[in-house]
């Protein structure tokens, strides 16, 4: 408490390792990241509302408002999946629009200023509060690896357990340098995920890095650096959301393709 | 970094909301558009058929109106000849009419010719009788010679 009262530019370091400290509980396996977690359900049920009531009353007439909004992201994402599949699964398009919808509003809170949620919960007694998940990696990870395990489930369903296992034994490199190829294609599987985690946590991490440095500038330099960065920032947030969900449309497309 | 629960339970929370978002707003969402699509083409093939049935009863109505041209023509044209039917018929009839007054009047006239023949032809007779008594400065009896004074005058 008595730190955060302090002028943040006393000392630069603690101030940032300050910010970029998880809210958590607990120790081992059972350390939760409660910050992480709360704003994601938060935004999840923000997600859910919204889905809910515009599902529970459309108009095909007079389309209005958020049913708008909605339909268009919509038909963007179908045509995308459609582009990318040959086969047709009706799970991958709604998966992939909600990886976007929930990643792009996770990302979004990064444009909120540094110093206003640790703020507020600080006086509730909350020593550190990061208010974006997507710099957390706990989070990305979160993400990627349900992904991954898709990728996994998809790989096996199509392909049947020996049809995945010999893309890992005869793939790149043909049925003579089989202890190669399994290193190779690991190498290759385990780095889908990994990409896709530290990615977005990279973009957004750094993100969230140049406003603590902006936060740190005097005041008269503040609004100019801020703005000019978050300009950038509305940027890399959508695009990161997009990347994320084109990737896991073509991560699932190459889960889906028959061996050869 | 750390396998923690706040990665698991971020992955629930994902699995969640994926679940919630495709069953309350993909599927209806997808169903309605889908819905829309075909009540689009729906509404765009029965504007077709209407277009299509307009031009079939444009089509029908050019050709009763011909047909009813056709049939006034007709009409026109028989009354026309039917009024000169009836022209020459009463002027035939009208002939034929004068025809038989001229008729009746010329056997009129000979009648009353004769007529007027046979009054002149008996006073005649009688001037001849008259004549005769005279010249015979005798009455004559008229009963008596009745015969000869008829004979005569039927030879005038």
């Amino acid at each position: 408490m008595s730190g955060a009262s302090e002028p943040a530019t006393a000392n630069p370091v603690e101030y940032i390792q300050h910010h970029l400290a998880n809210w958590h509980v607990g120790h081992g396996f059972w350390s939760v990241n409660l910050d992480s977690l709360l704003v994601g359900w938060v935004l999840a049920g923000v997600i859910m509302w919204v889905s809910w009531r515009v599902g529970r009353s459309l108009d095909p007439d007079r389309p209005t408002g958020i049913q708008n909004v909605l339909e268009s992201l919509m038909e963007f994402v179908d045509g995308m999946v459609q582009e990318a599949f040959a086969s047709r699964n009706p799970f991958v398009a709604p998966l992939a629009f909600t990886v976007f919808v929930w990643v792009f509003l996770m990302n979004s809170l990064d444009l909120v200023p540094v110093d206003l949620f640790p703020k507020i919960f600080s006086y509730f007694g909350v020593e550190h509060f990061r208010l974006v998940p997507t710099t957390d990696p706990q989070t990305t990870f979160a993400l990627s690896l349900s992904v991954f395990a898709l990728v996994i489930f998809y790989n096996i369903k199509v392909k049947g357990p020996m049809g995945y296992l010999k893309t890992f034994l005869f793939h790149p490199f043909g049925k003579w340098l089989i202890p190669a190829n399994i290193v190779m294609t690991l190498v290759e599987e385990i780095a889908k995920p990994l990409s896709l985690a530290l990615r977005l946590f990279g973009n957004m991490f750094t993100g969230e890095l140049v406003f603590l440095l902006a936060a740190l500038l005097p005041f008269y330099v503040q609004p100019l650096l801020g703005s000019v960065w978050g300009i950038f920032e509305m940027l890399v947030i959508t695009l990161q959301a997009f990347i994320f969900m084109v990737l896991t449309i073509m991560y699932l497309s190459i889960a889906h393709e028959e061996a050869h | 970094m750390n396998v923690t629960f706040t990665l698991i339970g971020q992955m629930i929370t994902f699995a969640i909301l994926v679940w919630f978002v495709m069953r309350f707003l993909w599927k209806p969402l997808t169903a309605m558009m889908e819905e829309r699509t075909r009540r689009i083409a729906d509404g765009l093939a029965a504007a077709e058929r209407g277009r299509h049935d307009l031009e079939l009863a444009k089509e029908r109505a050019a050709e009763l109106l011909r047909e009813a041209r056709e049939n006034a023509a007709e009409v026109i044209h028989q009354a026309q000849r039917r009024a000169v039917e009836i022209v020459d018929q009463s002027k035939e009839d009208a002939q034929a009419e004068g025809q038989r007054i001229l008729t009746a009047a010329r056997s009129e006239i000979e009648q009353e010719v004769a007529r007027a023949k046979e009054e002149l032809r008996r006073q005649v007779a009688a001037l001849a009788v008259a004549g005769a008594e005279r010249i015979l400065r005798r009455e004559i009896d008229a009963r008596a010679h009745g015969e000869l004074l008829k004979e005569l005058a039927e030879q005038i």
